[in-house]
């Protein structure tokens, strides 16, 4: 009798914690004693990215129904998807070194934080940069509820809420990641990407599309662009010595 | 500080108030029984010197008359509590002309469609608005309720509407509003975390509003 | 089926280890005992939890007292987080309706009571009893292991809605949902094991003359009860076996998008939560008749009305819980019809406060603690049944569904009804227990305290319900139809806080007593139970030879008595003829 019971319970216990149901989260690899640092003494490769055809209209956002952020905003504020600057430049495009980076070499994350901030009912930045381990703050600078959720495959899914202003939350990634969705529940509208890799060698274009990879040994690398509407584009550099190359990209857009 | 129902807002409100202040009569009236003969007793019959309880096991009268009366009580609520409550929720009693909209429920926002300029829900006009119900006065709204993960349920207090929206189920909940104004929508089941924030709003305009929003809508677009 | 003689069963045992004797018993008064340690216990937790609840209501986005030493998964600056919020209010409900007022009711007092009051010795099954306790502990151990696992604690509420329960990516909660789940099975075998117990002892067990007529309503409703519960457990055990499936197995049991229904849980739940809510009232109702008759002197008004309402009550209580739906999106004709039924529950309830008002009339009162608390019950109770006519007529429920008013409903209902009988149990039946009195002084400030800010802190939900306050919202002040209400929510809050603090008197009181009470003598309430012929505390065994039952257990201030108001079962008068036992069955004992 006794037996029968703890058996059941017992199997009942293993099928919670056997159960395909938690994601564990996907270990990168420990770093060596070797670890070297980034030489700010290194090739760099810059661009600038466009895109062809016209830009679809990035819709407005219309916030009535959040007066607290509506109220931050003098003319009507509009999504994201596309953020063109002056001729065709295309703003926002997360560039990485996809290969050619040597085999062993690991890089230690830096302990300060990305932040990650809302304001206005929008993430500011709209696309960025992480490296694994290095912390991301996420802060909310509005006064109402914002639940920051995290949809990734290789990392662990998260979803908290800030709210109120002036809450802050640190969250870090343990495996790279092109990219880990972030949205907002409560504010629709509201997306932002985020790049995660296990060296420093990416970088998010600006608003006149420019962009700047520094401290690259030598070597070939390819490099892609990844951009949330236009999808990706990859290139090829090889860096000799300290030199600076230029890689630019071009999305059609569609 | 508000002490009772609020404000009616929708032709719903007339009939399910009128029936709310008929329970409390007859609840009150209950309680002032019960209570008062608790408190009467309590003084009346305390223990006292000398005084002996009145040894009884009952009364077969008394059983008949206080099973009788709620018994009886009970029915006839029932029986016009239904008439209303087929009228509010069975399918049939959905006016035929009634506007539709579809709202449609997920964590953690309403997402309102409206059929457009051709009046027909599941068109190509159609188009989708956020939290926002907008609505003509003094004609009956149909709203078919969609959930996309969860149980949410479309609750406005004023308009003294509430259905519950299911995963996986299509459900019409109808409504006429009576007066021109902005309400609120809430969330009324629990939806997650951020099932308090699930906030809407209703407006409800004369003809011409609408006309005049509905325009508006087909110019611009918002997210 | 009547008793079976009996002999003398202190013979049965070699002295016992203290470990046998006090943790692993299997006397039905030590079981008992452990179930009220514990229960107390989690009737705190339920209340810390509460007081979080009520900080936020009250006092939306300001950082709780002492909130810097929770993590900050649960609070953010010592903000209670909107996640953690909803896993107070679902872990309040859970504590409370599983571990704290269930076993209060039942775990302690079936069977502490039972085998005393239809004078046997121990329960049909004691080893099955002894277990019956150690699973419902495991099982509120795994269910306070919630809150300390990573991602916290169940928060899809305490009725657990599926697909939100049965979805960790969209309710947050991983490991403990599934903890939930095993918790609740481990916790319906406990229970079923109990009925068992119960049902065949009464069934079997009762003394020479004790007839099922002559056993106390406390019995009668303990039993009905453990019929109810071994009927509706095994539906929610089955429910939480989906709910589990579900979510480790890939099963669909509630996923709309693979062929499952959503409210195939709500019927699976409710269809246990009503008769439920059915166990957290009847032995209540149960207790509350002895102590009434006792503290009026007077025999219990409509004795078989009121086994006939327990009964009804039960019986009804299969066919109402379509009553929690309503809303749901189930056919309207099911409203209908579940309307009807709901409604004529209301007739037996109102039977039963008649006839408690009817014990007191013409009585002669005394107005110990227990008698205050019972008389409590009956007005609380009476509101808390009253209220619920109101939900009970479908088109009111539209506007009240999941909002402060059913809360109102649903606290004056356990914390007004079950709560306040247990207020009146705990002190009667304690020196049956320990040999001591609880404090009667301390016992009355307890009293009319408690009445006093119970009322303040759950009838103004009545108003804020009706005002349309949700259920289950972190911040009220979001809605400006709310607005308005806060000032009364900030009213209910300090109200809370101070009924919370006024239940230090009453734990002070059990406590204390146990060590410093006054040794009580034999009979305190001069009461007529058969437990109140054995000395206090009631000894292993209770009786050395079977008593005998001469009449029923109200016969206070009957004729016969004499100068005395009371006269128990257990008394032997010149003109009473000792019952004659029943045959041993064919083939010996």
């Amino acid at each position: 009798m006794t037996g029968r019971i703890f058996s059941v319970v017992g199997g009942m216990f293993l099928l919670t914690v056997c159960s395909k149901g938690n994601q564990s989260t996907v270990q990168a690899a420990p770093p060596s004693s070797s670890a070297s640092a980034v030489s700010t003494a290194g090739g760099t490769i810059t661009g600038k990215i466009k895109f062809t055809g016209t830009a679809p209209r990035n819709p407005t956002i219309d916030m009535s129904e959040e007066a607290a952020c509506k109220s931050k905003y003098t003319t009507t504020p509009t999504e994201e998807v596309v953020v063109a600057g002056p001729a065709n430049a295309l703003a926002n495009v997360f560039v990485y070194v996809k290969s050619g980076v040597p085999a062993g070499q690991t890089f230690t994350a830096p302990t300060t934080p990305v932040v990650l901030d809302q304001n206005g009912c929008r993430y500011h930045p709209h696309v960025l940069g992480i490296m694994v381990g290095q912390p991301l703050e996420i802060q909310n600078s509005d006064p109402v509820l914002h639940n920051i959720k995290a949809i990734a495959k290789a990392n662990r899914p998260f979803n908290v809420s800030q709210p109120g202003a002036g809450m802050k939350t640190t969250r870090t990634f343990a495996a790279p990641e092109v990219m880990v969705n972030l949205e907002c529940n409560v504010h629709g509208w509201m997306h932002a990407y985020a790049g995660v890799r296990p060296d420093p060698f990416f970088a998010v274009s600006g608003q006149d599309g420019s962009f700047s990879i520094t401290g690259l040994p030598p070597g070939t690398y390819t490099i892609e662009a990844w951009h949330e509407k236009f999808g990706t584009q990859t290139a090829t550099v090889t860096i000799a010595g300290t030199e600076s190359k230029t890689a630019n990209i071009t999305f059609a857009a569609r | 500080m508000r002490w009772w129902l609020p404000d009616a807002g929708s032709t719903f409100a007339g009939p399910i108030d009128a029936l709310f202040l008929a329970i409390l009569i007859i609840t009150g009236i209950a309680l002032v029984v019960v209570e008062v003969g608790l408190v009467t007793f309590v003084i009346k019959y305390r223990a006292r010197p000398g005084r002996k309880a009145f040894y009884t096991h009952g009364s077969t009268r008394a059983e008949v008359i206080w099973t009788a009366i709620p018994a009886v009580t009970m029915v006839a609520l029932g029986l016009i509590s239904n008439h209303y409550w087929v009228l509010m929720k069975d399918k049939k009693s959905i006016p035929p002309n009634a506007y539709h909209v579809g709202v449609h429920a997920k964590q953690f926002e309403w997402q309102v469609t409206y059929p457009g300029a051709d009046g027909k829900l599941g068109t190509g006009d159609d188009f989708t608005v956020r939290n926002q119900l907008h609505v003509t006065v003094n004609e009956p709204i149909a709203v078919e309720l969609s959930a996309e993960d969860v149980i949410h349920s479309f609750f406005v207090p004023e308009f003294r509407v509430k259905q519950d929206a299911v995963p996986g189920m299509h459900i019409t909940a109808w409504f006429q509003a009576t007066k021109t104004g902005e309400f609120e929508i809430g969330c009324a089941e629990l939806c997650g975390m951020g099932h308090y924030k699930m906030r809407g709003r209703v407006f409800v305009h004369t003809p011409d509003e609408y006309k005049a929003w509905m325009a508006q809508q087909a110019a611009g677009g918002t997210e | 089926m009547t008793a079976v003689a009996h002999t003398s069963t202190k013979a049965h045992h070699a002295p016992m280890s203290f470990w046998r004797k006090y943790i692993f018993s299997t006397d039905h008064k030590i079981i008992g005992i452990q179930f009220l340690f514990v229960s107390l216990f989690f009737l705190l937790v339920g209340g810390l939890l509460a007081m979080q609840i009520r900080w936020q209501l009250g006092f939306p986005g300001k950082p709780l007292p002492g909130g810097g030493i929770l993590p900050e998964s649960m609070v953010s600056g010592g903000v209670i987080l909107p996640e953690y919020y909803i896993q107070l209010v679902t872990m309040h409900g859970t504590f409370m309706v599983f571990f704290a007022i269930m076993p209060l009711l039942v775990g302690v007092y079936a069977n502490f009571l039972i085998p005393l009051k239809i004078g046997t010795h121990d329960m049909a099954f004691p080893r099955i009893n002894m277990w019956s306790f150690w699973l419902a502990l495991l099982a509120g151990l795994i269910m306070l292991a919630g809150f300390f696992v990573p991602d916290g604690a169940p928060r899809a509420g305490w009725t657990m809605y599926a697909p939100l329960s049965a979805r960790p990516d969209l309710s947050g909660a991983t490991i403990s949902q599934k903890l939930w789940s095993i918790s609740i099975v481990v916790l319906g075998l406990s229970s079923v094991m109990g009925s068992v117990n119960y049902i065949t002892t009464i069934i079997n067990h009762r003394a020479p003359g004790m007839t099922w007529f002559r056993m106390p309503l406390s019995v009668w409703a303990l039993f009905i009860t453990a019929i109810l519960a071994v009927l509706a457990l095994p539906v929610l055990q089955g429910a939480a076996i989906m709910l589990l499936f579900d979510q480790t197995l890939g099963t669909h049991f509630f996923d709309p998008g693979a062929g499952g229904q959503p409210l195939l849980w709500q019927h699976l739940f409710w269809f246990f939560g009503h008769p439920e809510v059915y166990i957290l009232i009847l032995p209540a109702m149960g207790m509350a008749s002895d102590i009434i008759a006792n503290g009026s002197r007077k025999p219990i008004f409509g004795y078989h009305s009121m086994v006939f309402a327990i009964i009804g009550i039960a019986f009804l209580g299969w066919l109402v819980w379509g009553h929690h739906m309503f809303m749901s999106g189930m056919n309207p004709t099911l409203g209908s019809t579940f309307m009807v039924s709901t409604l004529l529950i209301a007739v037996p309830s109102a039977i039963k406060v008649f006839n408690w008002l009817g014990t007191m009339w013409r009585g002669n009162l005394r107005f110990h603690v227990p008698m205050l608390n019972a008389i409590g019950f009956v007005s609380m109770f009476t509101i808390g049944g009253l209220s619920g006519i109101f939900m009970a007529a479908t088109p009111v429920d539209i506007p009240l569904h999941d909002t402060q008013f059913i809360v109102a409903h649903l606290h004056y209902v356990l914390f007004g009804g079950s709560l306040f009988a247990l207020f009146a149990a705990i002190p009667y039946w304690y020196p049956k227990m320990f040999g001591r009195m609880m404090s009667e002084r301390i016992g009355k400030v307890h009293f009319y305290l408690t009445f006093v800010f119970y009322n303040m802190t759950f009838f103004p939900m009545h108003i804020i319900g009706m005002g349309g306050q949700m259920r289950r919202i972190y911040d009220p002040t979001i809605y400006d139809f709310l607005k308005p209400q806060q000032p009364l929510n900030r009213f209910i809050s300090y109200s809370a806080f101070a009924l919370f603090a006024v239940q230090f008197l009453f734990l002070f009181n059990f406590l204390w007593s146990l060590k410093r009470g006054k040794k009580a003598p034999q009979n305190p309430w001069e009461d007529n139970g058969m437990e109140w012929s054995l000395p206090n505390p009631a000894p292993h065994g209770n009786w050395d030879k079977t008593p005998n039952v001469y009449r029923g257990p109200y016969e206070f201030s009957a004729p016969e008595a004499g100068d005395k108001d009371y006269l128990p079962q257990y008394v032997k008068l010149p003109t009473d003829r000792d019952p004659v036992p029943a045959p041993l069955p064919a083939g010996g004992h």
